[in-house]
């Protein structure tokens, strides 16, 4: 296995991990976090395939990722900080007002 | 200087438009209103009349002047240009010095009415658009100046907005000539795809020169039906009497002396096209002289002073269209310049009366006022006089023509048209001089309070009315026909009526006396005579009082169904099942398909998490498949 497929593979890994924290976990802070873990994956593959390919692309990519995660944190941490000033807590199932 | 003469007028309206209406705040007096809106157009007069000299110095060559290139559109383009000839001087000079008289008479007239200065707004903007008619040479700006004094002529009649009934009126007059301009839009399609140009003398050659490649009949009607709308004609006559609604200065100038004569004028400038038409100067013909014998009967019986004249316009542009008919354009033009003399003093006198008696308009109140307002009388007795064609006053020469080319022109005149016009001359003398006595002679039959307030007008207004007076009475000697034949020639006589010329004008002159004689006998004796008459004839009487029930018949015929349309598949069948119905089912639809969709929105983030899954996964799959 060389470097390339290890590091595909972690980034998969990743990837996964986040998805299924999202999915799984109901605390809300563990759920950006594991947003972030799926960014992150994301920013190591396309830095592992820019290498790969010898170009530049990929790099620039991952910088736009890093503002956007950046940006979404930030509005996020006030959300979720405002949600549990009302609720006092970090359970997301009760936050459903938007039921159909 | 012809693009001055018609803007001049426009100058006015603006000036009294912006400047003394309540939208520009009432800046200035209505002195400034009275110098600006009387002096405009008698300063446009003085340009007719030095545009004529002009014209007379150049040997009567046509003068053209473009004032603005409208569009170039391809090869063809669309000029605002102004021509200037025999015919148009002539319009333009009657256009021009009627209307400053009668601007100068309404500053009398108006003279205590809140809008002042929109009032002569208006009559400026009206001058403004009948010169742009007259002195148009494109069908085309002659078009603009058409719709442009049917917009003044709606403002007018509507002038005092505040009755319902005067709005209801303005918009009558608007819609009935819209009729009519359907017609003339269609005619001018069909001269411009034949010939490529609008110019009217460029089309009147083009008839003359080879064979037409387009039936002049049917070009002629479908302008004529704009004429029929214009001038009042039957059909479309409807309007011109409850046009009486506006001020009288606006009846005097607009729906008597200019606007209605535009439709003659129109068939006199594309003479070149009738006279290629006989079966459209046909129908011409006898439009006018059934206009022109049913309008005189119901004069008859009218007892609203403004409404006997205004019946009588109709008859008189009767006779102009039965002269145009039988291809006598001159002598029509003639008729049209002698009528605006009269009519307009008569009118204008009418208004002194009105004036004079606060408001009053039922001959049957009036009575007995022609010593306490002599001047108005007398100019009103010459004026009648001149109407009911007693020689040697102006309206005596102008029918006098008429009646002799209807009996004997070899473009259609034939007896029987003769006879009904000597008929119509007749009616035409007698209502006349019945309006003249219940009006000024006989018993006073006004209340004692109006009778106490009687007054003579003021001198702008009687001044003017001893102005048209005297042109009314001098105005035949204005050899019109002669002056234009070089242009409109008269049309050839049979040979073997020639004898007949001298008798007709005799018995013309006899038909006259004969309705003076009548209506003398009838009304300036004992009232008996004439409840005897009205018994007799009782449901003849009824007839022409309800006008023939045409008003009625147009409700029944076209205003009813046009509602029922309208109200049955217009608005409940197309907007509201239609349009309404489709609108709201597609609404209905979204509501119901959001009920349902609705039950996903569970509101638990995690199963919307394994939704993007397995989107996303779903996604991948088929991309693999098929990348």
């Amino acid at each position: 296995m060389d470097r390339t497929q290890l590091l595909i593979g972690v980034a998969v890994a990743l990837f996964s991990i986040g998805l299924v924290g999202v999915v799984v976990r109901r605390n809300v802070l563990v759920m950006l976090m594991c947003m972030e873990l799926m960014l992150n994956g994301v920013n190591l593959s396309l830095i592992t395939f820019a290498q790969q390919t010898a170009t530049t692309v990929g790099a620039v990519v991952v910088f736009l990722v890093f503002v956007v995660a950046t940006v979404e944190i930030a509005l996020a941490i006030p959300i979720v900080l405002l949600l549990v000033r009302d609720r006092h807590t970090l359970d997301i199932g009760a936050y459903n007002e938007l039921r159909g | 200087m012809l693009t001055l003469i018609v803007v001049l007028p426009l100058v006015g309206f603006l000036l009294n438009g912006i400047l003394a209406t309540r939208l520009g705040g009432n800046v200035v007096g209505n002195r400034f209103v009275t110098v600006v809106g009387c002096g405009l157009p008698i300063a446009s007069f003085a340009l007719v009349v030095a545009s004529c000299l002009t014209l007379a110095a150049g040997g009567y060559a046509p003068l053209v002047e473009v004032a603005y290139r409208w569009a170039q559109i391809g090869d063809g383009s669309f000029e605002v240009a102004f021509y200037f000839d025999r015919l148009a001087a002539v319009m333009a000079l009657v256009v021009t010095g009627v209307g400053s008289v009668i601007h100068v008479y309404s500053v009398g007239y108006m003279k205590d009415d809140p809008s002042y200065g929109r009032f002569f707004a208006y009559l400026n903007v009206f001058l403004f658009f009948m010169l742009l008619l007259v002195l148009g040479r494109s069908l085309l700006v002659l078009f603009v100046g058409w719709e442009g004094v049917g917009l003044a002529s709606y403002l007018l009649i509507g002038f005092w907005f505040d009755d319902l009934a005067n709005a209801r009126a303005g918009k009558k007059a608007f819609i009935t000539n819209r009729v009519g301009d359907a017609g003339f839009l269609l005619g001018m399609f069909l001269l411009y795809t034949t010939f490529g140009t609008l110019d009217m003398d460029r089309i009147n050659a083009a008839f003359g020169g080879t064979a037409p490649v387009v039936s002049a009949s049917l070009v002629g009607l479908l302008l004529f039906i704009g004429a029929t709308g214009k001038s009042a004609q039957i059909p479309l006559h409807v309007w011109l009497p409850d046009a009486m609604a506006g001020p009288t200065p606006v009846s005097a100038l607009i729906h008597a002396a200019t606007m209605v004569t535009a439709g003659v004028y129109l068939v006199a400038r594309m003479a070149g096209v009738y006279v290629h038409a006989p079966e459209a100067s046909a129908v011409i013909a006898v439009v006018g002289v059934a206009t022109a014998f049913f309008a005189a009967t119901i004069a008859l019986v009218q007892t609203d002073i403004k409404k006997v004249l205004a019946y009588s316009t109709i008859s008189q542009l009767g006779f102009m269209f039965l002269a145009l008919g039988v291809g006598a354009y001159a002598v029509a033009i003639f008729h049209v310049v002698t009528h605006a003399f009269f009519k307009a003093c008569l009118f204008l006198g009418a208004g002194s009366v009105i004036h004079a008696l606060g408001g009053e308009q039922d001959v049957r109140r009036m009575g007995g006022l022609a010593k306490k307002i002599p001047l108005t009388f007398w100019t009103f007795a010459i004026a009648t006089a001149a109407i009911a064609g007693l020689p040697p006053l102006a309206g005596f020469f102008s029918k006098d023509e008429i009646l002799w080319f209807a009996f004997a022109s070899t473009r259609g005149g034939t007896p029987w048209l003769w006879v009904v016009a000597a008929a119509t001359a007749l009616m035409t003398a007698f209502y006349m001089f019945r309006l003249l006595w219940l009006t000024f002679l006989g018993r006073s039959r006004m209340s004692a309070e109006v009778e106490h307030h009687v007054h003579e007008s003021p001198w702008s207004m009687t001044g003017v009315l001893v102005v048209l007076a005297v042109l009314s009475a001098v105005g035949g000697f204005i050899a019109v026909p002669h002056f234009l034949e070089p242009q409109l020639a008269l049309p050839a006589v049979h040979e073997s009526l020639h004898a007949a010329e001298t008798p007709l004008v005799v018995v013309s002159v006899v038909l006259a006396l004969a309705g003076l004689a009548a209506a003398a006998f009838l009304f300036g004796g004992p009232s008996e005579r004439v409840e005897r008459l009205r018994a007799r004839f009782a449901g003849v009487h009824r007839v022409l009082s309800a006008k023939y029930f045409v008003d009625e018949l147009y409700a029944r015929l076209i205003g009813r169904p046009l509602v029922w349309i309208s109200d049955r598949v217009f608005l409940r069948l197309g907007d509201r099942a239609l349009l309404d119905g489709t609108l709201h089912g597609m609404a209905a639809l979204g509501r119901a398909s959001g009920r349902v969709l609705a039950r996903i929105q569970t509101g638990s983030l995690h199963l919307y998490a394994w939704l993007v899954l397995a989107g996303i996964a779903g996604a991948l799959i088929w991309s693999s498949r098929h990348g």
